[in-house]
């Protein structure tokens, strides 16, 4: 083999196939410069790298994750609105992207939306709230928090490096063998895929085990595991998923990569292969992952739809062992993905009645929501309207779900439309809606103001008549017959229904516009809408015993826990403010730069994989083991914050809750 | 399709008795799902309503969160639904596998399909013949098939009269199908392939006996046969594949394209 200093990197990697992919590269690139540009023309480097990048306190490595989820919102938002729109024309024609590209963008659209928009999104809304509602000073490990944090970074920046440099993969989301495999698909595109869902899920990996151990070892004094907020109960359940599901995930893609890189035949056709081992593996992580996503969810909507009915969560313990049911059949089921593979009727008959098992918890935390709404004070804050709009689209998904865990339907309707309609029926109003609803509820304690309520409800509009406009013609095009990755078809019949599915994603633009117009509406009148007490909205749980945004170290004095509504009910003995005899120095983690540098080597190495760069693959993997071995060997971790400055932030938050009008 | 028309939706109209078993089985538990489904819309627009701050009439009980009654009827209506669905799930999961004979009294016509890029071979073992594209067969009599893939995995498909399955290399699925009467279907392969995808779909012709008759005596008058060497120019990839057919078949040719990945039998 003839060995080249990079690889088989040459200029040919540049996106020179179609005007789109140009277009795409360069957005990509001046968006970057952008960013270089303003950081750099506002001086704030330094601010930047010690009061985030490097920082371990877990409300900034929480609001970094969110970030990065927004960002690739936005681009995995450009691939379905590119998506949509290919195929309202492409009747009779090859509309305007050429398959290769089409096959390209479905691909990123699945992999950036679950793997860099829904992963982050939860893990950094835990990240900030979490340690807050258990009543702790940070996560478990501060430090791998912001290794985790810098994996999933380093996987985000390879797709969407793989914009500019290279091509994605064409396998979509699930990377199919023997597809995906070197035999079919020579090029970069399935090895970008590979090494930026490793990174980042070794990164969740991580998380996982944070987690846990932070919900099981830091919480308060009193704080019983039967007190624990929904969302840490929905966490820790996640948690768990992360930790047992992620390694199958791992094993699948590096498997995979064996076979791609050294000709191993795993899942090849010939020599032994076999694809459906990988198909199960995969699944076997991906149908936890559906649960990883949405169970976080559903613990927000549950502290929403509490707090805005102004009364305490019906059937809290129901919904305790609803959810740790869910998390316990997830691993149960996931054949149903591959029904159609030709396994017996008594294999297809017990997974098909495992999954529909799923709905009956499930169905039990829907009529525990109504009942808390029953018999409530209900308003209607942007975060109501998300649960609400949940709760009733949810359903539908639910039943489509039903309908798909019946394995004769689903010999009819899997691979259609009805599929990728039902998925998303699951996922934007299971999930996303929910992160949303996290979003503009927690805002005020990630950064000390409120947003702004109506282009809130203006997005909540925008965003449920676009998925409705969206994703229920798919539906009918399913009944219709039409596969799902179809870049171009010849049926007339289906285009009326596509023009609409191209519109429904037109209103979700408008929705998505919204959002960033309420953000930056809100920042402009962030000093009419400061949050000085830390608790605007009346809250029950311990996160808004902190202020907003709070102390580094969250709580001077731990928190006594006697209730489930441990805030509620310190408010209603009226001493939630009580003020300690004296302060204690407050231990706390330094700031780390590993983190970054573990995240930036991460990518290295996985860009050098990818291109056959095996110098630098080399170098790189010797260098990550080189920092955390160096790492290691830092004994002073944590600085101490004394007591006399944990008494002047107190007196100061409280001059600010005499002001806010709270005591 | 020249000469064909569609149906326009497949799933919901469908012209044989296993896809029409599937569809109203779809139905049945779409109806089902109903008891559980209209109370939960029912209750989330009345509630928000009538207990909403400002205006609502409803009572306010902060501090109530339980009932036991209210909890058994959440668990177990969900569960009793459940099981109905689960019992029927057991049931037609094992009348409608795919794998089954139909109508044992009649003996079906068997058809080998292989899965291409992009396009599908269909061969007639009793027959000796063959065809791309175009899948012929007797209406009324039940169709037998033999399903392997040369390539990627597929997924083999004719939306009005049954349900797909997959087409894998090395390996053999089988599907049973039953047009009810003749009529002319699209096939295609659902599980996305690469850059002939969108094309790689068929024509599934159910004829009338006579009708059948003259389309095999009009295959047996093509020049063209399939050998290995022939077979290995029909398998390179092609888009848009016309439909073809072959007057005579390699005894076995479709255990030998299996064949070739298990190693067990060198070709």
């Amino acid at each position: 083999m003839e060995m080249r200093i990079l690889g088989r990197l040459t200029a040919d990697a540049l996106p020179f196939y179609s005007w789109v992919a140009v277009g795409g590269a360069v957005v990509t690139v001046l968006g970057f410069l952008t960013v270089v540009g303003v950081i750099t023309w506002l001086g704030k480097w330094r601010y930047l790298w010690n009061e985030w990048l490097t920082s371990l306190d877990h409300k900034r490595i929480g609001i970094m994750y969110v970030v990065v989820a927004l960002v690739m919102l936005l681009r995995g938002f450009v691939d379905a609105i590119m998506m949509r729109a290919q195929q309202a024309f492409a009747l009779n024609s090859d509309g305007y992207l050429p398959p290769e590209h089409f096959d390209q963008i479905f691909s990123s659209h699945g992999t950036i939306m679950i793997f860099f928009m829904a992963m982050p999104f939860l893990t950094g809304l835990i990240n900030i709230i979490v340690p807050q509602q258990i009543g702790a000073r940070d996560v478990a490990f501060p430090f791998m928090n912001s290794v985790s944090l810098w994996l999933t970074a380093a996987g985000a920046s390879l797709v969407l490096v793989s914009l500019v440099i290279g091509r994605f993969s064409t396998a979509g989301w699930s990377g199919y063998p023997p597809y995906s495999g070197a035999e079919y698909n020579p090029g970069v595109g399935v090895d970008y895929w590979i090494w930026a869902i490793q990174a980042s899920g070794i990164g969740t990996t991580l998380s996982g085990i944070n987690f846990i151990v932070t919900i099981l070892k830091r919480r308060a004094p009193g704080m019983r595991l039967m007190r624990m907020p929904l969302f840490c109960w929905t966490a820790l359940a996640s948690s768990i998923l992360m930790i047992f599901a992620f390694p199958a995930l791992t094993v699948a893609t590096a498997t995979l990569a064996l076979d791609r890189i050294f000709g191993m035949h795993f899942f090849t056709n010939a020599e032994g292969g076999n694809m459906m081992n990988y198909t199960n593996l995969f699944w076997i992580w991906g149908h936890p992952e559906v649960y990883i996503l949405i169970l976080p969810a559903f613990g927000i909507y549950s502290e929403v739809v509490a707090n805005f009915s102004a009364k305490r969560l019906f059937g809290y313990t129901s919904l305790v062992y609803a959810t740790m049911t869910i998390a316990l059949l997830s691993f149960t089921v996931w054949l149903h993905h591959f029904f159609t593979m030709g396994a017996s009727a008594n294999v297809n008959a017990f997974f098909g009645i495992a999954t529909m098992v799923i709905a009956v918890p499930t169905g039990v935390k829907v009529f525990d929501w109504l009942m808390t709404m029953f018999r409530g004070r209900i308003t209607f804050h942007p975060s109501m309207l998300w649960t609400l709009g949940f709760i009733v689209t949810f359903v539908i998904g639910g039943m489509t779900g039903v309908l798909l865990a019946l394995p004769p339907v689903n010999y009819l309707v899997h691979n259609s439309t009805f599929l990728v309609a039902h998925f998303h029926n699951m996922l934007i109003p299971g999930a996303l809606f929910g992160y949303f609803a996290g979003y503009m509820y927690w805002f005020p304690k990630a950064f000390g103001f409120t947003l702004e309520a109506r282009w809130g409800k203006r997005a909540f509009w925008c965003w449920i008549i676009g998925f409705y406009l969206a994703f229920m013609p798919l539906y009918v095009l399913g009944f219709m017959g039409m596969a799902r990755r179809t870049e171009h078809y010849d049926i007339a019949a289906w285009q009326p229904l596509l023009i609409v599915a191209a519109l429904g994603a037109l209103v979700v633009l408008a929705g998505i516009t919204s959002l960033v117009i309420q953000l930056i509406t809100s920042i402009r009148n962030r000093d009419n809408a400061r949050d000085l007490t830390g608790d605007p909205w009346d809250g029950r749980t311990l996160e808004w015993l902190t202020a907003s945004p709070p102390a580094p170290y969250n709580f001077a004095i731990l928190p006594q826990v006697w209730d489930i509504d441990a805030f509620h009910d310190m408010k209603r003995r009226s001493v939630a403010y009580a003020r300690p005899e004296r302060y204690e120095d407050i231990l706390l983690p330094k700031n780390s730069g590993a983190g970054v540098v573990l995240g930036g080597l991460a990518f290295t190495f996985g860009f050098a994989v990818v291109w056959h760069i095996w110098w630098a693959a080399i170098a790189a993997l010797i260098a990550i083991l080189g920092t955390a071995v160096a790492r290691s060997f830092r004994d002073r971790t944590e600085f101490r914050l004394p007591a006399g400055e944990v008494k002047e932030i107190e007196d100061r938050r409280l001059r600010d809750l005499a002001k806010g009008g709270a005591i | 399709m020249d000469g064909c028309t569609l149906i326009r939706a497949p799933l919901l109209h469908p012209a044989g008795p296993v896809a029409l078993a599937e569809r109203d089985l779809l139905f049945t538990a779409v109806l089902v799902m109903l008891i559980v489904i209209v109370p939960v819309f029912i209750m989330a627009f009345l509630f928000a309503w009538r207990y909403r701050a400002f205006g609502g009439r409803g009572r306010y009980t902060p501090e109530w969160s339980y009932s036991a009654k209210i909890d058994a009827v959440i668990w177990l209506v969900p569960a009793a639904i459940v099981a109905a669905l689960g019992y029927l799930l057991w049931n037609e999961t094992h009348r409608l596998d795919p794998y089954r004979q139909l109508d044992p009294g009649t003996e079906a016509l068997e058809v080998e399909v292989v899965a291409q890029n992009w396009k599908w071979l269909f061969i007639y073992p009793e027959l000796g013949i063959a065809s791309v594209n175009e899948l012929a067969f007797p209406s009324g009599r039940p169709l037998s098939l033999k399903i392997t893939s040369d390539t990627v995995m597929n997924s083999f498909f004719i939306p009005a009269l049954g349900g797909q399955i997959y087409a894998m290399a090395g390996m053999q699925t089988r599907l049973n199908l039953l047009a009810d009467k003749p009529g002319c279907f699209r096939g295609r392969n659902m599980q996305y392939s690469g850059d002939g995808f969108p094309e790689q779909h068929f024509k599934a012709l159910a004829l009338p006996r006579k009708d059948f008759d003259s389309w095999v005596a009009n295959v047996r008058k093509s020049p063209r046969t399939l050998d290995r060497t022939t077979y290995r120019a029909l398998a390179a990839p092609s888009i848009g594949h016309p439909v073809s057919y072959y007057s005579g078949v390699t005894p076995n040719l479709f255990d030998s394209i299996i064949a070739k990945y298990t190693g067990g039998h060198p070709e």
